[in-house]
């Protein structure tokens, strides 16, 4: 209240800003800062999103990294989605599961080859009731009951690999989607996770691969109701985007992931991963 | 002679929103005399504030300082201060709204300078107080000491006791006797009429736009000049 | 019901084992929030009082298009940065795709438009005080507004905190950019997308219950010093 004290106020505000524009830069300066600080070993690769959700790269990632150093950043999207990735130069390996697509990818240059790794298989799932009667080992026959109940079905919609298998097994049963479509046929254009949310929300048959459905907890009143058909299994490749296309792709780093994929260590962890004691995906790699 | 005054207004008109507020208005400000101007609300007193003080430019007519300087010029404004009906206090201390009013800020010289004008207006003791939180009658003391602290030739109010209690309004009058005391130049806006007599020198009447008469004080509450000044004191009388 | 009850106690659960994973993910989120909040808000603030003081030709457009460009939907922002930050992209060469910076630029770019629109009307209604008493002082352009947005700085806190809970709870444009990726770009809201595509909806539920909480806690504390400087300040 003294006059003494008095004439420190002006300067006392501006001290409040200065600390204010000081904790501004800082916050920005760190997260600028970020990336170049983090590790520089790293790889990015563009994956589906049924390696990611069915908790394989949680298993593998850890002990490649054990192996080489190197951290593999993992983005898991649709198989289209992440050859697209890939093609932009966004991603240094693609592991995806659509052999056609992915052999177009390294014709157009954008990939070097095309390495087979391993393969899961799909499963056909669906009320336990199966009102279809659509239970059995033929995916086909099953597939064809299914259109003739007019059973509702969901479908992933999203140009995915698991989408693009479906299409193909409906093709092999003899139903021309364009013709039997209707309010029984379902496309979320989502992922395999939300589209299980789906089905598991309308009690509907779908197409899934195994690992996704064995971690995938809101079941509801599902079950698998085909399986084992052979025509079912999944293969997995790797390709290793194209360094001529993109300059800064990281080969060297990326090919070590690669050759650790089909090595015998990487092979022997892929076939120990497990969920409820079921193994999910298996290694095929030729060497 | 100072930088403002005399103030010459040469055949004022104003138009806000289409609608004439000012009409021909010609008036001479001289210097160290207390004019109050009078009128019935919406003559036009406020308006012809704003125009004296550079804050409307008028929209025909001429405003010209001394020299024949621009009154609209922004360094003008380092000569003449303004009292708002309604203080307006910035999210500051008492002390820092009136050094908001200097030109150089926050500097010993001005914390000074601020400091002489609280006392000036019996605020220093609560110099370091949040503007905001004093009361109505002590944020128009800090105005007060605001517009004093510029050390202006004119100090223009603007019904400056119009919102505050019987007591804050005794205290600003003081203030603006003992302002025109010290040799500045009042321009004041009033509906109360016996402040107007107890503060003014001169008195200039306004209706409907117009400037109807410009009369010493005491002559225009004895013997008005116009007829609408005659009538505007027999409603007050009622 | 249950599913709500599982969802609380799992929720407190993951705060009470201060799961070293769930801290990872709100330290990333709140950095990732907070810088672009940071960010927003110089480029908003400073907007918002140019608009609120400046009369010209075009301003109401500009107003217009700022209030539309509240409601963009985060993915279109998202689609945007994503195909700039790409390789094949114009500014492709700095790798800054599936970065944290490159969900800050997008969170900065989603929260500016409402920073600068709700900042505008604060200063405006600030500005709408203060005009006479500025222009009869001669105080104009620079110094008028840091005055405004001094003055007004306790509307702007909830201003740039409405900019931190739309930061937080977005989810659309961080997943395209960020690709959510374990350890490096999932935050709060991707993890939960993540939980809910695996069906773990209880998870899903408790990671909302925290993120919840967090934005919360933050609107609690600002809440708190905004009212205590108010009582203190005026």
């Amino acid at each position: 209240m003294t006059s003494s004290t008095r004439p420190t106020q002006p300067y006392a505000r501006r001290a409040w800003l200065a600390s204010l524009v000081i904790v501004w830069l800082g916050t920005t300066a760190t997260l600028v800062g970020m990336p170049a600080t983090a590790q520089d070993k790293f790889i990015t690769v563009a994956s589906t999103t049924s390696t990611e959700q069915s908790g394989l790269f949680g298993h593998l990632l850890p002990l490649f990294k054990k192996d080489s150093g190197i951290d593999v950043r993992v983005v898991a999207l649709g198989t289209g989605q992440a050859l697209d990735t890939g093609r932009r130069g966004d991603a240094d390996v693609v592991f995806v599961h659509d052999k056609v697509a992915e052999e177009k990818f390294v014709a157009d240059g954008f990939g070097v080859s095309r390495i087979e790794v391993m393969y899961n298989d799909f499963v056909l799932v669906g009320p336990k009731g199966d009102p279809a009667a659509a239970a059995g080992r033929d995916i086909t026959a099953a597939l064809k009951k299914v259109a003739d109940a007019k059973a509702a079905f969901v479908s992933r919609g999203d140009k995915s690999g698991t989408h693009a298998a479906e299409l193909r097994y409906w093709k092999a049963a003899g139903v021309e989607l364009d013709v039997a479509k209707g309010p029984w046929y379902r496309e979320t254009g989502s992922g395999m996770g939300p589209a299980l949310n789906t089905a598991s929300g309308m009690n509907a048959y779908i197409l899934t691969d195994r690992g996704t459905w064995l971690s995938f907890k809101n079941r509801g009143d599902l079950a698998v109701l085909v399986e084992g058909d052979t025509r079912l299994f999944n293969q997995y490749g790797v390709i290793l985007v194209n360094p001529s296309k993109h300059a800064h792709v990281k080969k060297d780093l990326a090919q070590k992931f690669i050759d650790w994929l089909v090595s015998a260590s990487g092979q022997k962890a892929i076939a120990d991963y497990k969920i409820g004691g079921e193994q999910l995906f298996f290694p095929n790699a030729k060497r | 002679m100072g930088k403002l005054l005399p103030l010459e207004l040469k055949d004022v008109s104003l138009d806000l929103g289409g609608k004439s507020v000012l009409r021909n208005i010609s008036l001479r400000l001289g210097s160290a005399r207390t004019l109050a101007i009078l009128g019935a609300n919406g003559a036009g007193k406020t308006a012809l504030l704003r125009v004296m003080h550079g804050m409307l430019p008028p929209t025909s007519g001429a405003v010209r300082a001394a020299n024949g300087l621009d009154l609209q010029l922004p360094e003008m404004r380092k000569h003449d201060a303004m009292l708002f009906q309604r203080p307006v206090m910035l999210r500051r201390s008492a002390l820092d709204n009136v050094i908001f009013g200097l030109d150089a800020d926050s500097t010993q010289s001005s914390v000074a300078i601020g400091e002489r004008a609280l006392r000036r207006v019996g605020m220093l003791g609560l110099a370091d107080r949040p503007a905001r939180t004093l009361s109505g009658g002590e944020q128009q003391r800090v105005a007060f000491a605001r517009a004093l602290a510029r050390s202006p030739e004119v100090l223009y109010l603007d019904e400056p006791t119009a919102s505050i209690d019987p007591q804050s309004t005794r205290q600003i009058e003081a203030l603006i006797a003992d302002a025109a005391e010290s040799g500045v130049t009042v321009v004041m806006v009033t509906h109360n009429l016996a402040q107007a007599k107890r503060l003014a020198d001169d008195i200039a009447f306004m209706h409907e736009g117009r400037l109807t008469e410009r009369t010493p004080a005491d002559e225009f509450f004895s013997r008005p000049q116009s007829a609408e000044g005659r009538e505007y004191l027999l409603g007050e009388s009622i | 019901m249950s599913d709500f009850s599982a969802a609380l106690s799992g929720a407190f659960h993951l705060i009470s084992s201060a799961d070293p994973k769930l801290v990872q993910i709100v330290g990333l989120s709140l950095s990732v929030s907070l810088s672009a909040v940071a960010i927003a808000s110089l480029l908003g603030l400073a907007l918002g009082a140019w608009l609120a003081v400046s009369r010209f030709a075009g301003r109401g457009v500009i107003i217009a298009v700022l209030n539309a460009l509240m409601g963009l939907p985060p993915v279109v922002i998202g689609l945007v940065v994503y195909l700039l930050l790409s390789r094949a992209g114009p500014l492709g060469q700095y790798g800054l795709l599936f970065t944290p910076t490159a969900m800050v630029i997008a969170q900065a770019i989603l929260i500016t438009p409402i920073i600068a629109a709700l900042a505008r009307q604060v200063i405006e209604d600030a500005w709408n005080n203060y005009r006479e008493q500025f222009q009869s002082l001669g105080v104009h352009g620079w110094r008028a507004s840091a005055t405004l947005v001094w003055d007004t700085r306790f509307s702007l806190v909830t201003v740039t905190l409405a900019g931190l809970g739309r930061a937080c709870a977005e989810v659309g444009a961080v997943m395209i950019v960020g690709g959510n990726i374990d350890g490096v770009t999932r935050v709060m809201t991707t993890a939960i997308a993540l939980e809910t595509t695996k069906g773990d909806l209880p998870l899903a539920l408790s990671l909302g219950v925290v993120l919840v909480l967090v934005v919360l806690t933050l609107n609690l504390i600002a809440q708190w010093l905004k009212s205590f400087a108010e009582a203190r300040y005026g």
